[in-house]
Formats: C-alpha cells, structure tokens, sequence
C-alpha cells in the first residue's frame, strides 16, 4: 500500500511539473518576460503537491498500526479479550494472517471476528491514506497554481523550499542523535525504576533470568552489571596488546622506512583487513583460533575454556590493527620534516630520531588513536557474540570465558520478548552505558587530536 | 666576526675511531636494525593472518561447493504421486513421492528384507530434497508417469559428508595372500595365505594403545581439575578419573597379548572387507583368520586371488559418527556400482535457507540483503548528499552547523549495535514497522552509513575548486544553479566512491540487523521490502551456530560469497577513483 502511496506521489509529481512548465512555457508564448524560467514554475508546483503527501505519509505511518490493532482487539468478545501482552500479540498475528489469506489451519470464533475487524480497519487506514494525501496534493495544487504568473519568482521559492531540504538532510544527523539518546534513555529510566541504579552498576552478580511463573523461586534476576564491565575490559585490553604495538609499528614501519614498492604491498594487505565485516572475524575466532588455543592450552596442562577470552580479544586485536595503523600514519605524516632533519643533522639514527623526536611530537595523536580504538574494541559486537561466552564470570583470567556489554544486549532482545520485564529494559540500560562510553572516548580523542594539530599548521 | 665559540671547559671529547666509539657505533645499528624488524615484523603478523584467514575460509567452504547424487530410475505410478488419481497439478503437488523413491531404492537393493534394515535404507541415504527432485520432475512432465524416470537424487549430509571424505579416515589396503571364504550360520569366516589378518589386528592392537594413552591423558587432566574443586563434584570426577584408569588398564592389557584374538567393537576402528562383490563387516580377528558378519551380500564363496580383495578401515569409531557401518558399505557398494558422483553444488545459489544442511542455500540472504541494501541507499545518498551540499556550500558558519559537525563525526565512532537499538525502540516499537523486514534493516544501515557519505561527499565538494563556482556565478547563476549545475557534477565520481565504499561497510554489518530480528529461520526467498527476510552476515551468523560440519562448509562458503561481493565494490570504487579522478 505505502509502496503504492510512493507511485502515486511520484505521478502527481511528475503532472504537476509538466503543468506548471507548460504554464510557464504559455507565459512565454503570450510574448511576457519571465522572471523565472519555465522548468522553475514545474518544479515549484510539483514541490508545493508532494510535501503534503510526504507530510500525511509521515504522520499516517505511526499512527495507522495503532488504530488497526485497537480496532481488531475491541472486535474480540469480552470473553476472549487478551490478558497478557503474549496472548494480545497471538491474537493481532493470527487475525492478519486469516485477514492475508496465509493462516494455515482453522482459526477460532474470536479470532475470524478479529480477522474481519483488522481488515475492516486496515482498509479504512489505507484509505484515509489516499484521501489525506490526494487532498493534500490538490491543496498544494490550487495554491501554487494561482501564483504561477510571468514575474512570480518561482525559482527563488523554489530555491527556498530546496535550502529547507537540505537543512533538513544535515538535520538528520541530529535527530539520529537525539533518536538514540532518547530511545535508550527513556528504556534506562524505565529499568532504574525497577531496578536501583546503583545495584546496576557496583553489583557483582549478574544472572538476568527472570521468573516466567510468579511461583518460582530463586529466579528473581539480578542485574549487576560488574561482571560485563570487567569482561568487556579483559577482551578489550587483550585486543590492544596485540592492536597497539602491532598497529604502531605497522604505521612507524610505513611512514618512516617503508620504500614505495613494500608500501604497495602493505597498504593494501592492511586496507583489505580493515574491509572484512566483523562477523568473518567471528566465524574465524569461534571455529579456528578458540579451538586451536584450547588444544595448545590442553597440550601444556592447562584447563582453557572453549569460549575462552584470549581468542576473542585476539582475533579483536587483528581487527583493529589498521584502524590503529591508520589513524597513526596519519599523525606520524603530520610531523614536520623539519624536526626529522634538525635529529638528523645531530647525528642521530632513523630509530633514534623515531624514538626520540617523532615519537613524542606524534604522542598526542597517538594516544588519541588509541583512544579510539579502545572505543571501537569495546563497541564490537560479533566476533564476542560468536566467540566469547554468555555467562557472567567476573575474572581476570582470560582462559576462561567471559561476557561482554554487547554480548548481553544481543542475547537479552533477539527472539521474543515482551518489552515490559526487567530484562529488556536492562539491555538499553547497558546500551546507555555503552554510548556514552564510547562517546566520550571519541569527544576527548578528537579535542586531542584537535589541539595538536594546532601546534603545527 | 670570525670570532669560533671556544669549547666549553669539562667537555668530554668524543673520539670517533676508538674502539670505544666503534662499540657504541655496532650498538647504535644493531638497535637501528632490530627497530626495524619489529616493523617489518608488525606488517609480516597482519600479512600472515590475512593470508591464514582467507586460506582457512577457503578450505572450510570447499566441500559446500560439491554434493554427491545417487543416479537412480524409478517409475512413478499414477497412484502414489496423485493424491485423487488424476494428473491435476494440485494433486500432482501432494503425491507421495517419498514412496517412490522408496520402492527405487528397494529395487537398487532388492536382498534387503528386515523391517529395521529397510528403514534405514529409506531414511540414511537419501535427503528429503531427493523427493523435492522427483516431484518437480512430474509436474513439468505429468507423462513420466508410469514410465522409467532417471533422477539425480541428493543423498542425505552424513553420507554426502562421508563420500567427501570429512566423516572418517579411511585407509585400503589390497590383500596379500589368497583368501578362503567359509560360511558359518549368519556369519562369514575369511582367513588368507598371507599374514593379512596378522596385520590387521596389530592395527588393531595399536588402536587400543592410543586409546588408553588417551584415557591416561583424560585422566591426568581431571586429576589436575579435580584439585580446583570440592564436595560432589569432586566425587564425581574421582569417580570418573577411577573409570578412565580402569579402561585404560583393560586396554594395555589387550594390546600387550600380541596374537590374542579381538573383537571390533563400535568403540574400535571398523573394518570392511571387499570381496567377491560383498562387503563384509570383520568382528572378531585372529592372527589368521576374521570372522565377519555379511553387509552387502557375496556373488559366490570361491577363493580370491592375492590383489582381487581388499580391506577397508575406518579410522573414525562407529560410535563416534553419524553413520554406520551398514550404509557405509550401501554406500561403497553404490560408487563400485558407478551411481553416485560429485557434482557442483548449485543449488547452494538458487534456494533459501533449510533445517536440512545438504538443501540449505543463500538465495534467500541475498536477496535479503539486496533489498536491504536497496533501501538503504534510496535513503542514504541523497540525504547524505544533501547534508553535505549544505554543509559544504550554503551553511553560515554558527552554533548549529558547528553542533551539527560534531554530531557527524561522534556518530561515526557510535558502535553499530547502538543504532541497532535506535531501530529496535524508534522503528519497530514507536513507529511499529514490520520485524525482520528489510525495510527496517535499510534505515537502520543507512543511519550507520550516513556519516561515511557525509564526510567523503563533503571531501570531493571540496576538492572542486572555488574557480568553477566563481564562473557559474560570473555569468549570472544563482547560487543554487552554480552548485547543482557545475559543482555537484564534478564531485559526482568522488561522492559515488565514498557512498559504495559506505556500501560496502553496510553490506557486511551485522550486529544491528540482529537487534531488529533480522535472525528468524526463514525459507522462503523475500519478494519485497517488508517481507520477514535475513541477510547474507546474518546468515553466516545463524549457519556458524549450528552443529553440522556441512553447515560450517557452507557458512564458510556464504563469507566466500559475502567477501566477493565486497573485493568487487571496493575495487568498483577503486576504478572509479582512478578513471575519473580529477587533479585540479
């Protein structure tokens, strides 16, 4: 229906435009001077009929689910009304799978009436859509049209509505920002007034199982989140031993002695490994690394989880290798050749003006790759999904398994969930953690950067 | 003027060719040196790992490229393949063609009568894509029916896995001497002029070490464990290390009396012997002479030449493997017979996703993440593009544009699975759009690419000069017209790098698409956007969960998939830098 509403808009579009240049273009046979071209009069009068739609498409998208489902839930008999929201959301599936034609089986009573009333609604919805939307179109119409005339200034409206857009588009940047803190905030709120915020984030125990019968004992969910905290910090740190001396001397290694030839090798061995999606280095860390230590482990005596932590923040460290390579190379460039030749002309090896001068002068940014990298490391999620483990031990050992903030929110909102217990909402929780962690990683990380680059240019 | 700053008093004078200084000098490069190997070192690590990486994928996903198919002729009778007895296609469709394919291999094995036996001739062979095959067959020609049909049924996992090679070792050896076959009751007993049973029970015999040097070793490493612990489960594993020494021990014991006679348990490696066109199971052997229960039946007992039999092991346990080693031999006796071989796996390409890893193939996820990816860049590249225009061109320098610059840079660096969350409480829940549904997935990725497009489009804007701005301007273009005209175009090649390389980082994303329950099992293939779908990543993700060796084969083969499609946009992206690059 809604791909239907996009084919109708693109067609009132298209006529308005052809309407509005023949206008202009009959302005122009009459023998009067236009202000504005023909194309800008089409283009205006299309404008001014589609942004109504766009606009009845915007508010109708939320709102039409909501009054279908309410409109199939009141059709159902007061005997059958759903109770919980499991047995409401059975009830919504089932009507608009008999309502499509794609129920397999014979549904009851309540739910063919309810199969009539959504289809009932639904096409009610789609047809206030088209309604709406027409309408709206023809408002547009009929307004443009009357100010069409030969010294109407239509390209400067046009340009007008055009600067809106793109104020618009850049908007979309913030409003994605405010859409995330908004949407885990509000969740988080709704977990700390459940559960004390303060038991959340010291607590020692996190086992987020809760009861599925209010008689069960002993599975009430505790939510304390140490554990993770302290996962994430192992596999994170274990990844930047193997990304941060690996990286750096990859990126000291290419651009300070690398001939052009071995750089149009290495350069792209490193681009190639920075474009492998995450989830290839999961498959490789859960079926190959994790194994492989287990055995060398067994072999030497010692007891490794197969979930162990080491593969995991191994194969992390690999991924993030050219993320720290690159973001050094970048600043190793930035340092002036002048401070090389003064180290130079003292005498100095390469190694030792490296160590020495460009080293230091780079610290900064260096420090502020770094810093980044640890954001993306704590920020990952597949290859600790496929590779690290579930359950929250809270150790340093990192041949035992361990769990992350990323593993436990995949794991608490794939499948099903009713979006009312403790245990969803504790997953934004973490989620909040989780950004704003990484976002002030990244603000102090980029002022860094920020003010030593002033010290040069 | 010429005055030379005289050397300051106490200085120390540095001689440069006394041993001293040539010490310190050897020092010095060898330092030089050994900074940089660890370079070169760094650079040789990330180059091995690549290389060990793609090497692995590769040899993991091999054997989902082939699958072995049984080539067999039934005949499909009116009654078993229609359910009303007319050639009407909705019939045609519920046929029990299972039944066929049943009585066909009845035929292909016509001395197997026990019920057990033909049960597992029905179920262990064939996969039940075999009837799948057979049913499309008839419905394009509803006239094969009652006459011979020649399909090419695909077996089941386990004997596709076995036929490859990946179940069990297996070791031939011909036979030496000349062999006498006896029956004796249901039994068969083979002895040979040759010490060819000799041999084959000191294999045996050294089976039975390596497995008590196993249990020693179980042993010694619970031994170790049990220390940590305390209370039951303590108990528990004394009790379990006491088992494994006392198996151990039964074991060395066996293995010591050189020319005992043993018996092949599901616990050894089997034995098969080839034999005047039989198989023959070996259970007991002594060093001159097997007995043997009868797997596929002999031709005739004469005696066999040296070099006219041969014997097979099986160096996986029948304990340890799917399967056993009656269809091993059904299946050994079918490749003699020249009915099964390899083909291409093409299937793999043209069907969804399936419980059954010998029918599951990736259609469906890409699809999936066509779509996706469809929409994804119907939304992100004309906003991005957007964005950057004003931001580049028409945007006064204030708060807002600031904050707004700010804002594109930290949502760069926002883990993915953050925006995940944005889809799962904005999207679905506010907004109610359908779950699993590309459309979902295609905001949500375009999000997460914006940023990229945004920065790269704002980079080649920038990289126009001011020069072609100026000109437009000069002859009385609007602002607008200066830039829609005359800069966008120029930028075009450097935007479109940017928004595939964004592409490219979308395509392989996976962690947000699981939030917003893109993970469901879904076979069919999606036809639109709001259809439940899943993405190529995401099927690598659901396929590397699941046990079967064939589905890490083919979760393998799905990244081959996902990395080519990757090396073929980056290196889109790459000629399209390099043939429309334009150096001002």
């Amino acid at each position: 229906m809604v791909s239907l509403f996009f084919l109708l808009i693109v067609a009132v579009a298209l006529a308005a435009f052809a309407f509005g240049r023949s206008r202009g273009r009959a302005f122009v046979g009459g023998g009067a001077r236009l202000h504005s071209l023909p194309v800008y009069h089409g283009l205006f009068l299309a404008t001014l009929c589609v942004l109504p739609m766009l606009v009845v498409l915007a508010a109708w998208t939320p709102v039409a689910p909501r009054y279908v489902e309410a409109r199939t839930l009141a059709a159902l008999p007061a005997e059958l009304a759903p109770q919980t929201t499991l047995e409401k959301e059975g009830r919504l599936r089932e009507a608009r799978l008999v309502a499509l034609g794609q129920f397999a089986g014979t549904p009851d009573a309540g739910t063919t009436v309810a199969a009539g009333a959504y289809a009932g609604a639904r096409t009610e919805a789609e047809v206030t859509l088209l309604v709406l939307g027409l309408a709206g179109a023809a408002a547009g119409f009929v307004f443009g049209r009357r100010r069409l005339a030969p010294d109407f200034r239509a390209r400067n409206s046009f340009e007008h509505v055009t600067k809106v857009v793109l104020i618009a588009c850049s908007g979309v940047a913030i409003l994605t920002t405010v859409g995330i803190v908004f949407s885990v905030l509000f969740e988080t709120l709704r977990f700390f007034a459940r559960y004390p915020w303060y038991d959340f984030l010291f607590g020692l125990q996190w086992s987020p199982q809760t009861a599925i019968r209010a008689d069960q004992v002993g599975q009430s969910g505790t939510f304390g989140a140490v554990p993770l905290f302290a996962g994430t910090t192992l596999i994170m740190l274990i990844a930047m031993m193997v990304a941060g001396p690996v990286g750096l001397f990859a990126a000291i290694y290419m651009s300070e002695y690398a001939t052009p030839r071995v750089r149009a090798v290495a350069k792209p061995v490193l681009e190639v490994l920075a474009g492998i999606p995450t989830v290839v280095f999961g498959f490789f860390a859960a079926l190959t690394v994790a194994p492989f230590i287990k055995n060398v482990g067994e072999s030497l005596g010692l007891s490794v989880a197969s979930e162990s932590a080491l593969a995991a923040g191994l194969v992390m460290g690999v991924m993030i290798i050219p993320f720290v390579s690159s973001l050094s190379d970048d600043v190793i460039n930035a340092v002036p050749q002048s401070l090389r030749d003064g180290s130079y002309g003292m005498g100095a090896t390469r190694s030792e003006t490296i160590k020495r001068v460009v080293l230091p002068a780079a610290l900064p940014g260096i420090v502020s790759a770094l810093m980044l990298a640890i954001s993306r490391a704590v920020g990952e999620t597949m290859i600790v999904v496929m590779a690290a483990g579930l359950a929250g031990n809270l150790t340093f050992n990192p041949l035992e398994a361990v769990t992350t903030v990323t593993v436990q929110i995949k794991t608490l909102l794939v499948g099903d969930q009713e979006f009312d217990s403790a245990k969803t909402l504790s997953a934004f929780a973490l989620g909040f953690v989780l950004f704003f962690f990484t976002l002030a990683l990244n603000i102090i990380a980029l002022r860094i950067v920020r003010k030593y680059r002033e010290q040069y240019d | 003027m010429t005055d030379i700053a005289a050397p300051p008093q106490g200085a120390r004078r540095f001689g440069l060719s006394s041993a001293e200084a040539q010490a310190r000098l050897r020092r010095r490069h060898a330092a030089e040196a050994r900074f940089r190997a660890y370079g070169i070192g760094a650079i040789a690590l990330a180059a091995i790992f690549l290389v060990v990486l793609i090497g692995d994928v590769i040899v993991k996903a091999m054997p989902a490229f082939t699958e072995y198919r049984l080539t067999m002729t039934v005949t499909p009778t009116l009654e078993q393949v229609s359910s009303d007895g007319t050639t009407d296609p909705q019939a045609l469709r519920s046929g029990d063609y299972d039944a066929v394919l049943r009585r066909g291999l009845q035929e292909l094995f016509p001395q197997v009568t026990t019920r057990a036996l033909r049960r597992k001739l029905n179920n262990d062979l064939l996969s039940s894509g075999a009837a799948m095959t057979l049913r499309n067959r008839v419905l394009a020609d509803p006239s094969a029916i009652g006459q011979p049909v020649t399909i090419e049924a695909l077996l089941d996992d386990a004997a596709d896995l076995y036929l490859k090679g990946l179940m069990t070792g297996r070791r031939e050896s011909v036979g030496q001497g000349q062999a006498q076959v006896t029956l004796d009751g249901e039994d068969v007993v083979l002895t040979s002029s040759a010490p060819d049973f000799a041999r084959a029970l000191a294999e045996v015999k050294e089976s039975l070490r390596e497995e008590a040097a196993a249990d020693r070793r179980e042993a010694a490493r619970l031994t170790a464990a049990a220390a940590d612990v305390a209370g039951d489960q303590r108990e528990a594993l004394q009790k379990r290390i006491a088992d494994l020494e006392g198996d151990a021990a039964a074991a060395e014991a066996r293995a010591a009396a050189a020319d005992a006679p043993e018996r092949l348990t599901a616990d050894l490696p089997s034995k098969l012997v080839f034999i005047n066109g039989g198989i023959v199971k070996l259970t007991e052997i002594g060093a001159s002479e097997a007995r043997g229960t009868v797997l596929v039946p002999l031709a005739n007992t004469d005696a066999v030449t040296a070099g006219g039999w041969d014997i097979l092991t099986l160096t996986q346990p029948e304990a340890n493997r799917r399967l056993d080693d009656q269809v091993v031999a059904w299946l050994e006796d079918l490749k003699q017979r020249g009915m099964v071989a390899s083909h291409f796996a093409s299937r793999f390409f043209t069907s969804g996703d399936s419980r059954e890893p010998e029918q599951a193939g990736i259609l469906g996820a890409l699809i999936g993440s066509a779509l996706t990816m469809l929409v994804t860049l119907v939304l992100c590249l004309p906003i991005g593009v957007g964005a950057a225009v004003y931001l580049e061109e028409f945007a006064p320098k204030n708060r807002l544009t600031d904050l707004i610059e700010v804002n594109i840079n930290n949502l760069a660096a926002v883990p993915s699975i953050v925006f995940g969350l944005l889809g799962l409480a904005m999207f679905l829940n506010f907004f109610g759009l359908p779950r699993s549904a590309p459309l979902v997935g295609g905001l949500v990725l375009a999000l997460l690419v914006l940023p990229t497009i945004i920065i790269a489009s704002r980079a080649a804007l920038k990289s126009v000069p001011p020069s072609i701005r100026e000109a437009a301007l000069g002859i009385g273009a609007s602002h607008q017209q200066a830039v829609f005209h005359h800069v966008l175009p120029l930028a075009m090649p450097g935007i479109m790098t940017g928004t595939i390389i964004g592409m490219a980082h979308a395509l392989g994303e996976t962690a947000p698409l699981l939030l917003i329950g893109m993970v469901a099992f879904i076979v069919d293939v999606p036809g639109s956007i709001t259809d439940a779908a899943t993405a190529l990543p995401v099927q690598i993700y659901l396929w590397s969960d699941l046990p079967e060796p064939l589905f890490q084969a083919k979760t393998a083969a799905a990244i081959l998939v996902l990395l080519a499609f990757l090396f073929i946009m980056n290196g889109l992206a790459i000629l399209l830098r390099r043939r429309f690059e334009r150096r001002w």
